[in-house]
């Protein structure tokens, strides 16, 4: 009973905070975890800026905040990196003819598999068709068998 | 019926040629989006001179070399014997941007290890650096009369890298 009221208290608790208006800046730093977390650190390039601490990720993520208490859209946070830098600051590269083959090659390629891979499947049923066996093969067919079965017992 | 093992072989021999491309591509050499772009505006201070400023307007109207340089980089100690003695050459003039360094620690660097520069910009906070695109010291910019920047080089400047394809341009763009 007790742990049943708990869940309820707990509910209304969440309903409360899910109720109460987000305040501006909750709203910039959600919007600075999602743009810093896009963002490739350029000295250990497996990292997020977010995530490195690397001296030119905090200098970015800095100028991020900066440009988030500026008023700045994402989008033109997102230019002014990528003109300094290059898409390559981006995990997430923008669609154009550059890198229309790094967006879609896999998708091609899986494709292309599959094809390949339904022709080869439709070719082998086709060759272990239903024909019946003729006489010189079932006759092959019984020696196997009865030669196993044999060995089996022996 | 050849088709059927050729195949196989091609496409090892495919992979092979791509993975071995692969092996001589330096993923820490992005490409700089700023080639062939107008040199990004800065002011700064002098390095040797806090009172005085110097800006993108004054290496214009010259084919210059901006090096990016700081007294913390390993890599930029590397290159700098190479600086003093292309400087000593005289075949180009070579301005410094001092990144995110303390004034008298690079001060004192140049001071031990000589000076190359026509003049030193002092960017401690690194903000030039980002207009740049900097993310790796030393880099140096080729930057034509026009104030457009030509070629980049990231990481520290080698013989050869210098004599092979920096110094051509440079005289190409002189000429």
């Amino acid at each position: 009973m007790k742990s049943v009221l708990a869940v309820c208290l707990l509910l209304c608790a969440f309903s409360l905070w899910a109720a109460a208006p987000v305040p501006q800046d909750e709203k910039l730093e959600a919007r600075y975890r999602a743009l810093t977390s896009e963002l490739r650190c350029l000295v250990c390039q497996n990292e997020s800026i977010a995530d490195s601490h690397a001296d030119l990720a905090k200098d970015l993520r800095n100028q991020v905040r900066a440009m988030l208490e500026q008023g700045k859209t994402d989008q033109e946070i997102m230019n002014y990196l990528t003109a300094r830098y290059g898409d390559f600051v981006r995990f997430r590269p923008p669609l154009k003819p550059a890198t229309v083959a790094l967006w879609f090659g896999p998708f091609v390629l899986m494709a292309l598999g599959g094809g390949l891979l339904v022709a080869y499947m439709a070719r082998r049923r086709m060759r272990v068709s239903n024909a019946p066996l003729s006489a010189g093969e079932r006759e092959k067919l019984a020696a196997l068998l009865h030669g196993a079965g044999d060995e089996g017992k022996g | 019926m050849k088709a059927r093992y050729l195949a196989p072989l091609g496409i090892f021999v495919l992979l092979v040629v791509l993975l071995w491309a692969g092996l001589y591509l330096n993923p820490r050499e992005v490409p700089s989006p700023l080639i062939d772009k107008p040199a990004p505006e800065f002011t700064l201070p002098l390095l040797h001179d806090a009172g005085k400023q110097i800006a993108r307007k004054d290496l214009l109207g010259q084919v210059t070399l901006l090096n990016v340089w700081a007294s913390w980089c390993d890599a930029c100690r590397e290159e700098h014997p190479l600086l003093v003695e292309l400087a000593r050459s005289g075949q180009v003039p070579i301005y410094g941007l001092n990144y995110k360094d303390a004034r008298e620690d690079a001060l004192r660097w140049l001071n031990g290890l000589g000076n190359p520069y026509v003049a030193s910009a002092f960017d401690e906070q690194g903000k030039v650096g980002i207009d740049y695109g900097v993310y790796g010291v030393p880099e140096t910019y080729v930057i034509d009369r026009e104030g457009v920047i030509r070629y980049k080089v990231i990481g520290p400047l080698t013989e050869d890298s210098l004599k092979n394809t920096v110094l051509p341009l440079i005289r190409k763009l002189q000429g």
